[in-house]
């Protein structure tokens, strides 16, 4: 049937109200958890200050609201305060997300003139030593100054460490790091398996022990510390019996836009196959929203196969996660396979059960994100 | 309790935004990475907790501005929703 797969007039999405604007995959980290593409080396046109303008102003006339500057590090681009400047000026909240490196008080205080409402700042440890090792590079003491930086600025502060297998035992110190900090949110997110992390999936996945362990800590300190301090613990995909509410399903209200103008409902869509994401150089952004047939594929009900296409839940996971169904299963349109309902949930066990010896069985060395193994990593 | 609200000061903190959204046709509360939709009743009771406000004053001003008696338990329950939520906070 002609045109099956767009939505009918009663799923008609609503707006994207969030809008994340990758502005760049540069960046002065290597994470060996990152989640930006593996063949982030072969984007290297970046969109214009005015192209990034244009985008902000269609998102905003369609109803986005959020903006968060991403990447890569957002602080590499140095038109970033002339960016902020005209997102506020729409009237966009607008979010920056950093590792801290780049800012000092005088940009900061630039980012804040412009408008800026909010900065999280990432940690890969509350130690040095794997802070700096998880990020290769010497980074903890400038983002501990950084962090307090933020703090007298008036911003409240938004802490966000990864978590993983290398530093899930250290959660104790993070917290009290964190509370050292006088931050206002702690956000203690275990690594989920996209991009660096899923190359990295064995060395990073924690036990279940270890996950245990953590959550019975964050619990203890909630109690602890009262409303001080706001946690929020996600554990990881693998962890859980049912899948995610993806981007609160596929074209809903998420649009990622990546450095190189590539609009995606995601950030990981890029490796999909089979589809074909629009470019905000070619296309305004109500045509990319609601027009295009990759935006289209995964909306509503029609592309889900059983057991998601009769299951009850179903409008509450939106079948969950359409990377992690291709990555785990070679299908999109499969059920994520977290889910224990799917028939592919054994690909996820299998990883899982590796990851409860205390040796870590991998096939490969730790990779991390670097320029010169991303360019390795770019299919021929 | 009744007579502290009255004459506490409500002021929307400065993490959260309050904005009319045209393609939502609703005025919403914006913060870090979220958002709340407010009904109408919500949004004009927080128009109004600039900090300087006090608690018997914008009652008094949103029956006058409604032509509406008797509405402040209805406020005071959405203040204390409201500071519960960290949306608001007390200057005295």
């Amino acid at each position: 049937m002609a045109g099956s797969n767009l939505p009918n007039e009663r799923s008609r999405p609503g707006p994207p109200l969030w809008l994340l604007a990758e502005l760049t995959y540069r960046c002065p980290l290597h994470c060996v958890y990152c989640s930006n593409p593996l063949d982030f080396a072969k984007v290297e046109d970046e969109l214009s200050t005015e192209d990034w303008k244009r985008v902000f102003r269609e998102a905003r006339a369609l109803g986005a609201v959020q903006l968060g500057f991403s990447g890569g590090e957002p602080m590499v681009r140095e038109d970033l305060p002339l960016l902020v400047a005209e997102a506020h000026g729409l009237g966009f909240y607008t979010n920056l997300i950093t590792s801290g490196v780049g800012l000092n008080e005088a940009r900061i205080g630039e980012l804040k003139a412009a408008g800026l409402d909010h900065i999280q700042v990432s940690f890969q440890d509350s130690t040095k030593e794997v802070n700096d090792f998880l990020s290769s590079t010497r980074t903890f003491d400038l983002k501990l100054k950084v962090a307090r930086l933020v703090k007298n600025q008036g911003y409240p502060m938004v802490l966000n460490v990864v978590l993983s297998r290398l530093n899930i035992d250290h959660i104790d110190k993070i917290i009290e790091m964190a509370v050292a900090l006088d931050a206002d949110f702690l956000e203690l997110a275990n690594t989920q398996y996209y991009g660096w992390a899923y190359l990295n999936r064995d060395h990073l996945l924690p036990s279940r022990a270890q996950i245990d362990r953590a959550e019975r800590v964050t619990n203890a300190y909630r109690a602890k510390l009262g409303g001080r301090m706001k946690m929020f613990f996600v554990v990881p995909d693998y962890y859980a019996d049912r899948p995610k509410a993806c981007m609160n399903g596929w074209g809903s209200v998420f649009l990622n836009i990546a450095p190189d103008g590539l609009a995606l409902p995601c950030q990981a869509a890029r490796m999909l196959p089979g589809l074909t994401f629009p470019n905000v150089r070619e296309a305004g952004v109500r045509e990319v929203w609601y027009e295009s047939p990759a935006f289209n594929a995964y909306r509503g009900e029609d592309w889900m196969r059983e057991p998601c296409r009769s299951c009850p839940e179903r409008t509450k996971d939106f079948g969950g996660c359409r990377c992690q169904a291709y990555m785990l299963t070679g299908e999109a349109a499969n059920a994520d396979p977290v889910c224990v309902l799917s028939p592919n949930h054994g690909r996820v066990t299998e990883v899982v059960e590796r990851a409860q010896t205390a040796q870590v069985v991998a096939a490969r060395p730790l990779v991390f994100r670097e320029r010169a193994a991303s360019a390795r990593l770019i299919p021929h | 309790m009744a007579e502290i609200m009255l004459q506490a000061q409500p002021l929307l903190r400065s993490l959260y935004r309050l904005q009319w959204e045209e393609a939502q046709q609703a005025w919403v509360l914006l913060y870090p990475e979220g958002m709340v939709r407010l009904n109408g009743p919500a949004a004009e009771i927080l128009k109004r907790c600039n900090g300087t406000t006090k608690v018997a004053v914008l009652v008094d001003d949103l029956e006058r501005a409604f032509s509406a008696t008797g509405l402040q338990d209805d406020v005071h329950e959405f203040l204390n929703e409201a500071a519960s939520r960290g949306w608001i906070e007390f200057a005295e």
